[in-house]
């Protein structure tokens, strides 16, 4: 059941917290890694795409639009395209292999550009929407005049009614992070790379209970460029191509953050299980996963939505040890969000991309040939499963 | 200062009703279902006729968070957020600020009620235990 689409090159600047570096240059120079992990040149790109284009909904989301970048890197394309209300970060990604799959493009440049951590202020912070407006309009209406304004608030409501439903607790979550950081620590790209113990994670202060610091990810300067190809163009190309096995993208609930009549549940239980619809692969063929972290308690939603074990049951599938070093199903292997920077789900991708390479250094999973990569929290959420033949 | 809602053709009511002391909440005057948001066109049915009723003010929490971050220059905290389930509106759920209580207090199950802060022309709804 595989697209005709396959993802040829990823390439990722060298991100960073307060880097003040322009997004244009961080761009270029993931642009530049990209073209040369899939052995393609400049002209060899006919179409582009991103998740959302330019927005300054908060500061630093998204300085770059198709347009300006275009602009700088000199692309004539035959296709284009940013999507704001995809499914998920993914959506770019996602449109992008059907935009090949059907002919519009043979390879094409999606991208994610992020300078949050150099344009927060004390007063417009990172990945707070609507701050600095008059008056706020959309769901973020209902929820931000309440002062529940951040994802933590949001992401704090689900991690708390799984916590009461499922008896989850903050220990597990630990597992998550710490497990995270320990993947980090093998990884040079990664903005946190020091230890970090459960006891540092049970220490570090609460922000929206019950998520502390360290279930946060960490906002930050950088870019990631993923290369889509068509299946027939991508055998040219310096690697093996990863098909792509499948995609779903379903989403049955109201787009907003406290209406979901199961908020122990997430859009990507939605858009999952319409991927496994798509392929005759089982989660059990899954070597290496990339779930979304922007909040800890993502993970395990993600675990479950994906049918790596059931509802309820992720904390222990997690104290078993089967997600972080040498599990059967490591997730986030790069770090992740939690501990390598907010690339709004692009990052995890790239991560898998290279470990479906073997590029993966220290961290390598051995033999990896399907990878999962579900993308967003709460409402928003894309599922894709990789495979390299 | 608190960012407020723009009221449109879809929300003044529901953002207005605390002027008369009631919450209002959208409900479809063809098949009954209860609307939140609020929208002009009725999810189930299709209908236009969407029109506010006032419901009891009460709900129970379904789930809750204390924010101990300080995410606007002079945000007090920590605060109290919740999840509550309406009565009188059935599959309706409320973002809602929790007030005169101790935040870490609050609890999955706990019976809220509604009152309401007037900033400008907006009748803000905020919820504290109803015992
Ligand atoms: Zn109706």
């Amino acid at each position: 059941m595989t697209l005709a689409a396959a993802i040829t090159g990823v390439g990722m600047s060298d991100i960073g917290r307060k880097t003040n570096r322009p997004a244009m240059l961080h761009l270029a120079e993931a642009a530049r890694r990209a073209l040369d992990c899939a052995g393609l040149s400049r002209d060899d790109i006919d179409g582009i795409s991103t998740y959302p284009g330019k927005a300054d909904n908060s500061p630093g989301m998204s300085p770059l639009g198709t347009g300006e970048v275009r602009g700088a890197l000199g692309l004539k394309t035959r296709w284009h395209s940013a999507v704001p209300d995809g499914p998920s970060q993914m959506a770019p990604i996602q449109v992008a292999a059907m935009a090949v799959a059907t002919g519009q493009a043979r390879h094409i440049l999606c991208f994610r550009a992020l300078t949050e951590s150099s344009s927060q202020t004390a007063t417009r912070r990172a990945s707070i929407p609507g701050a600095g407006r008059a008056r706020l309009g959309g769901w973020y209406s209902y929820l931000v005049p309440a002062h529940a304004m951040s994802a933590s608030n949001w992401a704090g409501w689900m991690a708390q009614r799984y916590f009461h439903e499922f008896g989850m607790t903050r220990e597990h979550l630990g597992l998550v992070a710490t497990g995270q950081r320990a993947f980090a620590q093998q990884n040079p790209s990664a903005v946190m790379r020091t230890p970090l113990t459960m006891e540092e994670y049970l220490g570090a202060r609460m922000i929206s209970s019950p998520l502390g610091l360290f279930d946060c990810d960490v906002p930050i300067d950088g870019a990631c460029v993923v290369i889509v190809s068509a299946a027939d163009a991508a055998k040219d190309c310096a690697r093996s191509p990863l098909s792509i096995e499948a995609m779903g993208a379903a989403l049955g609930s109201q787009e907003t953050w406290d209406q979901r009549s199961d908020l122990t549940t997430m859009g990507a239980h939605d858009s999952a299980a319409d991927m496994w619809k798509r392929t005759d692969l089982k989660p059990a063929d899954v070597d290496v996963l990339g779930l979304y972290d922007g909040f800890s308690i993502f993970v395990p939603l993600w675990l479950e939505a994906m049918g790596f074990c059931g509802h309820g049951e992720a904390k222990d599938f997690i104290a078993e040890g089967n997600i972080g070093p040498g599990g059967r199903f490591p997730v986030n292997t790069g770090g992740g969000q939690l501990s390598g920077g907010r690339l709004h789900g692009f990052g995890l991708l790239h991560e898998v991309c290279t470990q479906l390479w073997g590029q993966a250094g220290a961290r390598q999973v051995d033999g990896a040939s399907v990878g999962a990569c579900g993308m967003g929290g709460g409402f928003i959420a894309g599922s894709m499963l990789l495979r390299r033949d | 200062m608190r960012p407020l809602p723009e009221l449109t053709a879809e929300n003044t009511a529901f953002w207005t009703g605390g002027a008369e002391g009631t919450l209002m909440i959208a409900f479809c005057s063809d098949c009954a279902h209860a609307i939140h948001p609020p929208q002009l066109v009725c999810p189930t049915c299709w209908s236009e006729g969407v029109e506010f009723r006032s419901v009891p003010g009460t709900g129970t929490v379904y789930t809750y968070t204390v924010n101990h971050q300080s995410w606007m220059p002079d945000m007090p905290v920590p605060f109290a957020l919740a999840v509550v389930e309406l009565d009188g509106a059935p599959g309706v759920r409320v973002t809602a600020e929790v007030v005169n209580a101790d935040p870490e207090s609050v609890a999955i199950g706990q019976k809220m009620k509604v009152g309401f802060l007037n900033i400008d022309d907006v009748w803000f709804p905020q919820w504290e235990p109803a015992q």
